[in-house]
């Protein structure tokens, strides 16, 4: 049976990014991508910002950037408006991106550094040795069904990851941890192109928000994501959009060219994320923003520290769960604290009445706040209405 | 009661996989299938974007 220290099952950034990173450090490194072509259907908003690329070794590069704009625009139920600059936006404002291009340019990195790429390539299950440790993966693929022995395991497969589960690690959520969303690519529109817009209320998305991403002056990616706890029937998701785009004059008149639909993790982050022989990154592992929905920042930033330790997990021969913890500690001491305190913002935001959000964002529009924290916008409101602060006070 | 799979309607998104509490879904790049641990929640009827999954009677 072929063997390899490191197999990753998914070539999206965070499974990419992995990869790279592991076979930097001398692995060796298979990549499993079950569908024909890497990065493509895209299943994303596309938004990152400028300001974590360099951490993980990603060059700007002007093939995949559609466009760029100046920052955030969050638009209340009444209507008013909050703007924001990039620097202070967060990790998904500052440029509009092709995903399917940008993921293949990352595949491309990780095969450079020496990883192998097989596409078509479905896993079906997980391979076990005696003790229990994760020991490969069992294929079906364009070369028919076959098995792959592995030092280690990655579940980078995605929201509807399955390898956790098969390995023992609960990444099951619970319907309010849950966004069902839904994007159209628009062109003949008129998008503010300045701006990546949110759209917040009841009335376009209960418990999530309508976002207008811009891809060029007359093009945008329009999408909505509805908590699945607020969702009373089966495709609300595509109606609310719809209904959006109906009752903005900018979108009315646009056509769609490309049609997105997909889950989005929001809940807080896993328990665990690593066995013997086993460890998750990106949205498998439950590492997206649970504020905003964004999950390459993270998943990329977590991949990194997940392909280091896998390296040096293959010189020293060993993928226990114990060496593992190297990989859970370092992504925690990096994204856990602002995962949980965004999580707990969601909480908070989706009990939130329209009325509430209108002030809210009437406060911010009028303050000095330059920066899209959590901890600033709080502090912001705490000043002109203490009440609505009060219950979320441990947040500050 | 079991799940139906409208396959003119699937976006192959997974959205309907993740969501399932039992792990009883799964996709590869064009094909959906149910296994028999279903437990007949209705989350992935729900979850579906596009409204192509539904609960219909055995």
């Amino acid at each position: 049976m072929e063997e390899f220290d490191v197999v990753v099952v998914g070539a999206g950034p965070a499974g990419s990014i992995t990869a790279k990173y592991a076979a930097m450090g001398g692995a060796s490194v298979l990549i499993l991508e079950k569908r024909q072509e890497v990065g493509s259907p895209v299943r994303c908003g596309e938004g990152i910002a400028r300001k974590w690329i360099d951490e993980v070794g990603i060059k700007l590069d002007k093939r995949w950037i559609a466009h760029e704009v100046k920052g955030a625009k969050l638009v209340s139920p009444d209507g008013t408006e909050f703007r924001i600059d990039e620097e202070y936006a967060g990790s998904e404002v500052g440029t509009i991106i092709e995903r399917d291009i940008f993921d293949k340019a990352l595949a491309e990195d990780a095969v450079k550094a020496g990883a192998e790429l097989r596409l078509k390539s479905a896993v079906r299950g997980l391979l076990f040795d005696d003790n229990g440790k994760v020991s490969g993966v069992k294929i079906e693929s364009l070369e028919g069904a076959y098995e792959i022995k592995a030092g280690a395991v990655v579940g980078a497969d995605g929201f509807e990851s399955q390898i956790g589960r098969w390995g023992g690690i609960d990444t099951t959520m619970k319907p309010n941890d849950i966004t069902s969303a839904i994007q159209y690519r628009m062109v003949d529109i008129e998008p503010d192109p300045d701006y990546a817009e949110f759209f917040l209320g009841t009335t376009w998305a209960p418990g999530g928000y309508v976002w207008i991403f811009p891809k060029s002056e007359t093009s945008a990616n329009v999408g909505v994501g509805i908590l699945l706890s607020n969702v009373k029937e089966p495709g609300d998701a595509r109606k609310y959009l719809d209904r959006f785009i109906e009752n903005r004059p900018g979108l009315r008149k646009g056509k769609v060219i490309e049609i997105v639909s997909g889950g989005v993790p929001v809940s807080a982050p896993l328990d665990e994320t690593v066995k013997d022989g086993l460890l998750l990154v990106g949205d498998a592992a439950r590492q997206t923003n649970p504020l905003t929905g964004g999950g390459i920042a993270n998943g990329c930033i977590a991949g990194k520290i997940a392909g280091e330790v896998l390296a040096e997990g293959a010189k020293e021969g060993d993928f226990s769960r114990s060496f593992l913890m190297k990989y859970e500690n370092g992504w925690r001491d990096r994204l856990e604290e602002e995962l949980y305190r965004d999580w707990m913002a969601k909480e908070k935001l989706i009990g939130l009445n329209d009325d509430t959000l209108n002030k809210m964002i009437s406060v911010l529009s009028e303050s000095d706040i330059d920066e899209l924290s959590v901890y600033r916008i709080l502090e912001e409101i705490r000043k002109r209405y203490p009440e609505l602060v009060r219950e979320i006070e441990d947040l500050l | 009661m079991m799940i139906g799979i409208d396959v003119s309607k699937c976006m192959h998104c997974g959205a309907c996989v993740g969501t399932c509490p039992v792990n009883a879904m799964f996709l590869n790049d064009a094909t959906l299938e149910i296994y028999d641990n279903c437990i007949d929640c209705g989350l992935c009827v729900k979850v579906c974007p596009v409204a192509a999954l539904s609960m219909i009677k055995k």
